[in-house]
């Protein structure tokens, strides 16, 4: 595969490989809170094959304990830390399915374990990203939801997150709309409206912005899960924090965010983005579930343009790199499997290319202004957008908003400009001003 | 004022159109002559034009009161709660009566005073002057409109009403004038004949003794039908499109197929494409264009607006599209007051014609951001002026009522009142020079066309951008004027000191013009704040004080523990909170 074959023509200023490990991620909240702690009960990938060798757990609860609760939880992924909200102390934790079954099997240790991320008489909240009934029929198979006799101090909230081929066919016919170039408005806008990919992005944003209420309104700690855990989890958690946290807003943040919720977390990028809308054959696993968060970030980003410091570009650009790149970042399916390959040795990161000052330039949003605001996107259909960048990029000529994105810059790069100009001047006069004062005083 | 019995209401409700019931402001209601005004708890002022009203309906009574809704012809949709019903029953009646004026003389116009005297009146409305702009287009004599991008070819674009046909009347004079037209350019052996109904239509219209040319009677001549609807197939559409935006807990299946069911962006489409034909007639193929529908004074108007603006950078500015519709729509004929509902009369007359144009200006500022001097807060206020009868331009319903109801003297233009206000409806990325087009090809694939929710939508503030843009770059782009000044200003300024320093005389005046606090200090502190679109002015509030909640989502309805509800609302809020 390419990544083993690339050999930068550029200077590594810095290894992405070790940009955003998880001890640096873990030290931004242990300043904040004594209540957690790393985990290396997984170094092996003998807990859970898809979970990264260290992960953030409740001080209380010890590796015996996340040992048994894996055996709980689908594909061993026990309850693990996402995201600590400062400002109240209340967290984001995500897993995989309890797997209760059609017994009501339960866990002490599951429950011991979610429970301690609760305060005194305060309850929390389980967002199941599947309708009920389709959580009910997975006991069936093995898996389930929380009852609530189990787990009384939790409020159980389901969403209805699409999954696997339901996106990706979505995804194809959004794109075959696209591209037919149709002259009929009621077949594009039928089209458009029969691929359902705008109600995905809707239904996304929707849960995660019910995740950030409930931490930052609410005041309560949520655990998030699916099915695996893998996709509308990962999509949720995500997104929440792009709302809640301002750091998720800024590119390095960014870059960690995808790090810590995408990669080491265990999306299966490999399965997911192995051939793209284009391919003929159907692969059971493809779905475009990165696409849809990317999707996501740009809806939150058109709507809040100051508040992100990267552009829609940064974003563009991972989507093609989740599918295809001459970095080793994006391949396999989970860390376990990129240390078998031995990524970090054999293959360039992408963060390696994409943090060299004369990249950042094309990422960076001219418009940001950094603040430490908490924001809620709009989820109205009117609110949200086809992301032209993307969809429409080979079908209509970009020339003239090129154009007037550029003169956009000059304008504010010109402002820059002025500003610091008039300043120089300023402190020049006020110089002279002073000399003078100096000269006249006998 | 016979009309308002009740002038003052307390502890009235306004309820946000886009959350649930409990999320709304209380104040005070108060009903003036020309104006309905909220001021709610925290001194937030929203005026509302009786003309602006279309439609005011009471709702039947709830625990909380009487549901009062009241929607805009600019597409606000206001809903009150007004606790007793009596209260509510007069305002209901006293609106109903000041909405519908039965008299020209009783609209705002005739009583608006922006205390000017006579001869600043008249010189208002002899800015926009025709017979300028005749001139400017190199036209002899006023029944030719010649474009100014084809001086050189000739080819022209003319308009005429539907001829009177039927199915085998012919006017001989109808013919010779048309070849006079087609003559007058030498460029082209043929012109068109573009009749913007659809065919059907058109071969109807025979029967009644109406119709179409008949290609055969009049030689060199090319027949084009554009198919665009008629006023009350609009009207009907339009319709459609707001009960979608209405609807509450809209989904995006819904809104999609509400769209696709209204067919507005199809009608969109449908005018933009006859002006693009009209456009490419004339530069491609040189050939003069004669346009025609039923009457001559919509779809034609269209066409011919959105067609010159195409071909003409001119009406491309600011005071070239005043100029434009000055042209094609005032002095052509449109009926405004009749397709506005300006007075109360036939309903079946009202139609969004112009409306239409102006959204397909919009849809063009989109393609070619650079290639407008003027910006969307632009469109969006001529249009609140059509249906606020604010000013005399668009009363009556041609130039012969307008003169006998004597608008020069009795009412102002609105020219001069946006003129005035100019630099809110520059676009900062306009480019005069010539890297933009002269002539504008718009891509009219259907994908091209979007909801325009800003006008639609323009009231809704959460559901727009947190930020706009497009203001900040505009305050960027002023600031960046200022600060040049500064710059000049503080460059000679020290100059003046050098000099003083190497004669080696200091006087005080020199000192005092440092002392002044510079203008720089205070534009610099503009920057950090971001301000909505400049929409209405009583609707500005400040950032983040709105204190309603979020809610996403209906909650798990099988928990029957009765505890209140997290989330109860489809409608997020655009918002930031700290």
């Amino acid at each position: 595969m390419y990544p083993f074959f690339y050999r930068p023509m550029f200077e590594v200023i810095e290894d992405g490989w070790h940009s955003f490990l998880p001890e640096q991620e873990f030290e931004l909240y242990s300043s904040a809170t004594s209540e957690w702690r790393l985990s290396y009960v997984n170094k092996e990938f003998a807990v859970c094959p898809s979970y990264p060798p260290i992960v953030i757990v409740p001080k209380a609860i010890d590796d015996e304990a996340l040992r048994k609760v894996a055996t709980f939880r689908h594909g061993g992924r026990f309850p693990v830390l996402s995201y600590y909200h400062k400002k109240n102390g209340m967290v984001i934790m995500r897993s995989g399915q309890p797997l209760t079954g059609t017994n009501g099997r339960r866990c002490k240790e599951d429950e011991k374990l979610i429970n301690a991320t609760l305060r005194a008489g305060k309850r929390g909240y389980i967002i199941d990203t599947r309708p009920l009934n389709v959580a009910q029929q997975a006991r069936a198979k093995g898996g389930g939801f929380e009852q609530e006799a189990h787990y009384p101090q939790w409020r159980r909230i389901h969403k209805s997150i699409e999954r696997y081929h339901i996106l990706q066919e979505s995804l194809i016919k959004l794109v075959e709309a696209c591209n037919d170039q149709t002259h009929n408005m009621d077949r594009w806008l039928s089209r458009l409206e029969a691929s359902n990919w705008l109600t995905h992005i809707k239904e996304i944003l929707t849960t995660a912005c019910l995740a950030a209420q409930c931490l930052d309104r609410e005041g309560a700690s949520i655990l998030i899960h699916g099915t695996e855990g893998t996709d509308s989890t990962l999509q949720v958690t995500s997104l929440a924090q792009i709302i809640l946290e301002p750091r998720s807003r800024t590119i390095r943040g960014f870059e960690a965010l995808i790090e810590r919720e995408w990669l080491q977390a265990g999306h299966p990028f490999q399965q997911r983005c192995a051939q793209s809308a284009y391919c003929n054959s159907k692969q059971k696993w493809e779905s475009p579930v990165f696409l849809l968060f990317l999707d996501s970030v740009w809806q939150i980003l058109r709507q809040f343009p100051c508040s992100f410091e990267f552009n829609e570009n940064l974003l563009i650009m991972l989507f093609e790199h989740a599918y295809a790149s001459q970095f080793g970042t994006f391949l396999g399916n989970n860390e376990s499997e990129r240390c078998k390959l031995k990524l970090q040795q054999k293959t360039m990161s992408l963060w390696s290319w994409v943090n060299r000052p004369s990249e950042l330039s094309k990422f960076t949003n001219p418009l940001f202004e950094a603040n430490n605001l908490v924001i809620w996107p709009s989820v109205a259909p009117q609110s949200l957008q086809l992301w032209e960048g993307i969809f429409l990029r080979w079908n209509r000529s970009s020339k003239y908003l090129d154009e007037a994105y550029e003169e956009m810059v000059n304008i504010i790069e010109y402002n820059k400009e002025l500003q610091a100009k008039v300043n120089i001047l300023r402190r020049q006069l006020a110089e002279l001003e002073t000399e003078d004062g100096m000269q006249e005083s006998p | 004022m016979e009309h308002i019995r009740t002038t003052k209401v307390e502890q009235v409700k306004l309820l946000d159109r886009f959350s649930t019931s409990n999320k709304s402001l209380t104040g005070t209601l108060y009903l003036t002559a020309t104006h309905l005004l909220f001021i709610d708890s925290h001194q937030k002022e929203t005026w509302i034009l009786h003309h602006h009203i279309a439609l005011v309906e009471k709702l039947a009574l709830t625990t909380s009161g009487c549901p009062l809704v009241i929607q805009c012809k600019n597409f606000r949709t206001v809903h009150f709660i007004v606790p007793r019903e009596r209260d509510c029953h007069d305002i209901y009646n006293s609106l109903l009566q000041l909405s519908k004026q039965a008299k020209y003389e009783d609209l705002y116009a005739f009583s608006y005073n922006p205390k000017q005297n006579d001869s600043e009146r008249l010189r208002g409305w002899q800015l926009v002057d025709l017979a300028e702009e005749y001139k400017r287009m190199g036209v002899p004599n006023s029944n030719w409109q010649l474009s100014d991008a084809n001086r050189d070819y000739k080819a022209a674009i003319c308009r005429c009403s539907q001829p009177l046909s039927g199915f085998s009347a012919r006017c001989l004079e109808d013919e010779h004038l048309l070849q006079a037209i087609s003559k007058a350019n030498p460029a082209n052996r043929y012109m068109y004949v573009m009749d913007t109904r659809p065919r059907l239509n058109a071969m109807a219209n025979r029967a009644a003794g109406k119709g179409y040319e008949n290609e055969d009677n009049y030689s060199n001549i090319r027949f084009q039908f554009v198919g665009i609807e008629n006023i009350h197939v609009m009207r009907s559409s339009l319709q459609k499109l707001l009960e979608v935006n209405g609807t509450k807990g809209l989904s995006v299946s819904d809104f999609y197929s509400g769209l696709e069911n209204a067919g507005w962006l199809r009608h969109i489409k449908a005018v933009m494409d006859a002006a693009i034909f009209l456009a490419k007639a004339i530069m491609v193929e040189n050939a003069s264009v004669l346009v025609h529908c039923s009457d001559g004074w919509d779809r034609t108007s269209q066409v011919c607006s959105l067609g010159s603006l195409l071909l003409d950078p001119y009406y491309r500015t600011i005071r070239g599209f005043m100029v434009l519709i000055e042209k094609d729509w005032i002095s052509f004929g449109h009926k405004y007051s009749e397709r506005c509902g300006h007075l109360d009369g036939d309903p079946k007359e009202v139609s969004p014609v112009f409306t239409q144009f102006l959204e397909c200006v919009w849809h063009l500022t989109e393609q070619f951001p650079q290639a407008f001097e003027f910006n969307e807060a632009f469109l969006l206020q001529i249009h609140e002026h059509i249906h606020s009868c604010q000013f005399g331009n668009f009363i009556g319903n041609c130039q012969k009522e307008r003169e006998e109801l004597k608008l020069k003297e009795k009412t102002y233009s609105l020219w001069p009142f946006l003129l005035d206000d100019q630099e809110k409806y520059v676009n900062p990325l306009y480019s005069s020079t010539s890297q933009k087009p002269a002539v504008l090809e718009p891509n009219t694939v259907a994908f091209h066309f979007k909801f325009w929710r800003n006008m639609y939508h323009q009231f809704d503030r959460t559901l727009h951008p947190r930020q706009s843009v497009f203001n900040i770059i505009m305050n960027m782009n002023e600031q960046n004027k200022q600060l040049q000044k500064d710059v000049k200003d503080l460059e000679s300024q020290i100059k003046q000191h050098k000099n003083k320093q190497t004669d080696g005389v200091l006087t005080k005046e020199l000192l005092n013009s440092v002392r002044p606090e510079s203008p720089a200090l205070k534009t610099s502190l503009c920057l950090k704040e971001q301000t909505l679109l400049p929409v209405n002015d009583a609707l500005r509030t400040i950032e983040g004080s709105n204190p309603a909640d979020n809610r996403y989502s209906e909650y798990a309805d099988e928990f029957s523990k009765a505890e209140p509800a997290v989330v109860s609302s489809e409608y997020g809020v655009a918002r930031m909170t700290c």
